[in-house]
């Protein structure tokens, strides 16, 4: 089959990648790689489960958080610390989805209610200091550590695992939509009441959906804070950070598998590139990197609102996939 | 003697002040086809809405094989058997027919190849064979509707409901539904209970009929009856409906 | 004591001009039905250009308040006009692509051109104050408060009285009746979201008097938008101005009794808690 054969493909590329490219773009690729995961994280909920969150910033600052305060607090490695952090994050994501649902709250006003919580616990975190309020949270760095449970090394072991962590998150929403919940997920999105009258119970569809949203992106968290070694509210809670985080598979293609992946690739590309050539001619411009995103988000839905997959994937003959 | 499957007992449902649906009661016996006719804005989809779950009544009851029913949310209504189609088709646009059909039936399949392999056979018994791999949107009208059976069968019901599925088919394509649904209820005794406009199709279904009109029964009996009982004629049929 | 009524006072006055720039959220949500996740980029994109016009020519912001309107105006015109205007019959989450594409855009373009510093707008009575009764009020805020509700007004008088603001309001109402008797909607729509801009543009005009220009400032004032709205109601001109007077007595309130930093926080609860329990807010009509 022509698409497994170019995923393959592809992953075996980005497995040798590190022996063949350099430091700055090993980190592009990383920040690839960690978007990708997230916009299939996001997408679950939103691609196949209908619900629009604009708040997903929320389970990335509480996966890094819980997990770098563990961490620091009692030197629980990032692997162990992981699973409290998807818990927590989880706890919230099911919370947000059970008032929305409770209440009635649709459409564009979930989407405020999901921004809202996002924003209370930005503010919130502001003021926390035990983890360092608005000054932010450092993680104790030691060079010539090299340890993968706690997530402490160069680079290079941050690369692969972020290449894992997307071919993972790649694999287990494939599966899950081959599933009889995956199927119930693309009927509620389609259309919850004919959903219904097909036996599906809406409701537990959706909060499984964001069950397994909130859990994998706040795992996104975790690497974050080990990756950078710090975090500041103002920044992991932020709208502007969820915004970045449905950027990508909007316009790779919402709903698809695939989709989060290509547009991760693309908008990166597109970033870097724009920054690397202000710098060539001398130039720091500050959001001129966004203005670009901005665009290629206003090109996409004026022009191919599917997204780039679908599109390529017509151009390439792949068969409906993802 | 046939056991009713269905009773329903004096439901009623207002809108904003508005009766729709006025005490009405009849029961659909097992192995039936009963048809429920009526003039538009008559209260008989919004039976079908009370029956199927879709909206709870103010008053009265549903039964389903002796089990009380009323008030429970649409998907547990199709768990316990009862399927249903919608007046304006509701597909699932953006999947595939076969997906479409699947949804239905993991209601009664215990693993997705499972549910898959029936939803082929449904679809095959409604002559969409060979368009299980089309994208929903895709489909012609008359196909659509046909897609909306097979969604509703596939789940496996003891109780069809129809609503006006006959609407906008050719009369062959009418007398070929009209076989379809007759076969399945003598082959395997499906109960049925329909809403129809197109009285080609109730006269060669239904064993039973009702009369709503105005939220309100007002006759009830074989067709020949029926279609004779001067109050149905007054509010609906006309003389010249046959 | 009299300080409560002080910081309550000075709250009402800048709770008005919030309610000014939700306004111009409600109008274009009650009649185009289109949710402008724009509106605080346009807000600050107004603001940004009385603080040109200030420093350019030397003068007081509220007298530009026309011209910025008037410009604001045009630019929602031919948003709606060319960019809104086919998204209309489309799934609601393509609406908001687009309008959170035109965010990002109008956001990082401010960025781009003016940088990420806060521009002030220096009046000559930034400092003083007037004594009214037991109160003791920044002159910038009467002013700016006042400004604004002669506005609302206006704008209260423009739908009820003029047979423009009464088709715009048939439009709202009653979609297909409006287009049965005859009403150009394309041209109607145009022309609401347009005066929805002009209304963010008075509003960033009178804004920029209490507050520094940032293009960070735009996230903000779209989620305060959004928020005052919800509360008072989607639809509701009165409501717009009742949910801005309330939030902003909370926030006065919050950054005295708490902490500055937290007054949004409450906002947020209130936004939480309304959406929850009563989304059609305080005067709204339920959907």
């Amino acid at each position: 089959m022509k698409a497994r054969a170019l995923l393959l493909g592809l992953f075996a590329l980005l497995v040798a990648a590190p022996a063949i490219i350099g430091a700055y773009p090993l980190a592009v690729l990383i920040l690839i790689l960690h978007y990708a995961y997230l916009g299939i994280a996001w997408n679950v909920m939103m691609g196949f489960a209908g619900l629009l969150s604009l708040g997903h910033a929320l389970y990335v600052g509480l996966g890094a958080y819980v997990a770098a305060a563990l961490y620091t607090s009692f030197g629980l490695p990032a692997l162990l610390g992981a699973i409290p952090a998807a818990v927590i994050a989880t706890l919230a994501g099911l919370g947000i989805g059970a008032l929305g649902f409770r209440f009635r709250v649709h459409g564009v006003y979930f989407a405020l209610l999901t921004i809202a919580f996002a924003e209370f616990t930005r503010i919130l975190f502001d003021h926390i200091g035990w983890t360092g309020g608005s000054s932010g949270f450092f993680m104790p760095v030691e060079h010539g550590q090299v340890h993968l449970i706690a997530l402490r090394g160069p680079p290079v072991l941050f690369y692969y695992v972020a290449l894992v962590m997307a071919a993972a998150a790649f694999l287990i929403a494939r599966m899950l939509m081959r599933t009889r919940l995956g199927y119930a997920w693309l009927a509620v999105r389609e259309d919850p009441d004919s959903a219904a009258a097909s036996g599906v119970d809406v409701f537990r569809a959706r909060m499984a959906a964001i069950a397994v949203s909130s859990a994998l992106t706040s795992l996104g968290g975790v690497f974050y804070a080990f990756y950078y070694n710090n975090m500041y509210p103002e920044q992991i809670f932020s709208m502007a950070r969820s915004i970045e985080i449905i950027l990508a598979p909007i316009i790779g293609g919402l709903g698809t598998l695939f989709g989060p992946v290509l547009g991760s690739f693309v908008l990166t590309i597109l970033g870097e590139g724009t920054t690397g050539l202000l710098e060539h001619f001398g130039l720091a411009a500050p959001g001129a990197k966004q203005v670009i995103y901005g665009v290629a988000l206003l090109v996409i839905v004026m022009v191919q609102p599917a997204g780039l997959w679908p599109w390529l994937a017509k151009r390439l003959r792949i068969g409906r996939d993802g | 003697m046939a056991e009713a499957l269905l009773t329903v007992s004096g439901i009623s449902k207002s809108f904003r002040g508005l009766k729709a649906v006025n005490d009405v009661s009849f029961s659909v016996g097992e192995g039936e086809i009963l048809a429920m006719i009526g003039p538009n804005g008559a209260g008989k989809t919004t039976c079908f809405n009370l029956i199927a779950g879709a909206m709870p009544p103010d008053a009265g009851a549903v039964h389903l094989a002796g089990q009380p029913i009323t008030g429970l949310r649409a998907d547990q209504v199709c768990r316990a058997g009862i399927g249903r189609t919608f007046q304006l088709v509701k597909p699932f646009a953006g999947l595939s027919v076969l997906d479409n059909v699947t949804v239905g039936a993991l209601n009664a399949a215990r693993h997705v190849g499972e549910a898959k392999e029936h939803a082929r056979a449904v679809l095959e018994l409604l002559d969409l064979g060979r368009k299980i791999d089309e994208p929903a949107s895709a489909l012609t009208l008359p196909d659509r509707k046909r897609l909306e059976v097979a969604r509703a069968l596939a789940t496996g019901p003891k109780l069809l409901l129809l609503d006006e599925v006959m609407a906008g088919l050719r009369p062959t394509e009418c007398d070929r539904l009209v076989e379809i649904l007759a076969g399945l209820n003598r082959r395997d005794g499906l109960t049925i209970l329909l809403i129809e406009h197109v009285m080609r199709a109730v006269m060669k279904l239904a064993q039973r009929i009702i009369v709503l009109h105005h939220g309100e029964k007002i006759a009830e009996g074989t067709p020949e009856a029926v279609v004779r009982d001067p109050a149905v004629l007054d509010s609906y049929l006309g003389e010249e409906a046959l | 004591m009299t300080v409560y009524f002080d910081i309550i006072a000075s709250g009402v006055l800048t709770g008005l001009v919030y309610g000014l720039m939700a306004l111009g959220l409600s109008v274009i949500f009650g009649v185009v039905r289109v949710v402008n996740f724009a509106h605080g980029e346009l807000t600050v994109a107004a603001m940004y250009m009385a603080w040109v016009m200030a420093g350019s020519f030397a003068v007081d912001p509220i007298l530009t308040l026309p011209l910025i309107a008037a410009a604001l105006f045009v630019i929602g015109y031919a948003l709606q006009r060319h960019l809104v205007e086919p998204f209309i019959g489309r799934p609601e989450h393509e609406q908001f692509m687009l309008l959170l594409a035109v965010s990002i855009i109008v956001l990082n373009g401010l960025l781009l051109v003016f940088g990420p510093d806060a521009r002030h707008v220096a009046v000559d009575y930034a400092y003083d104050s007037i004594e009214l009764g037991p109160l003791l009020l920044d002159t910038v805020r009467v002013y700016a408060a006042a400004a604004a509700n002669v506005l609302a007004l206006g704008l209260y008088l423009f739908f009820r009285f003029t047979d423009l603001g009464t088709a715009i309001r048939a439009c709202a109402d009653n979609l297909l009746g409006a287009q049965v008797v005859g009403l150009d909607v394309r041209r109607l729509y145009a022309l609401t979201f347009g005066l929805g801009c002009a209304l963010v543009g008075a509003s960033g005009t009178l804004m920029v008097l209490m507050r520094d220009a940032t293009p960070i400032l735009a996230v903000q004032l779209t989620l305060l938008a959004f928020i005052v709205v919800i509360i008072g109601g989607l639809g509701s001109m009165a409501g717009a101005l009742v949910g801005g007077v309330l939030i902003g007595v909370s926030e006065a309130l919050a950054g005295f009794l708490l902490m500055p930093s937290l007054k949004s926080l409450f906002s947020y609860g209130l936004l939480i808690l309304v959406l929850l329990l009563r989304p059609e807010g305080l005067m709204g009509r339920r959907a």
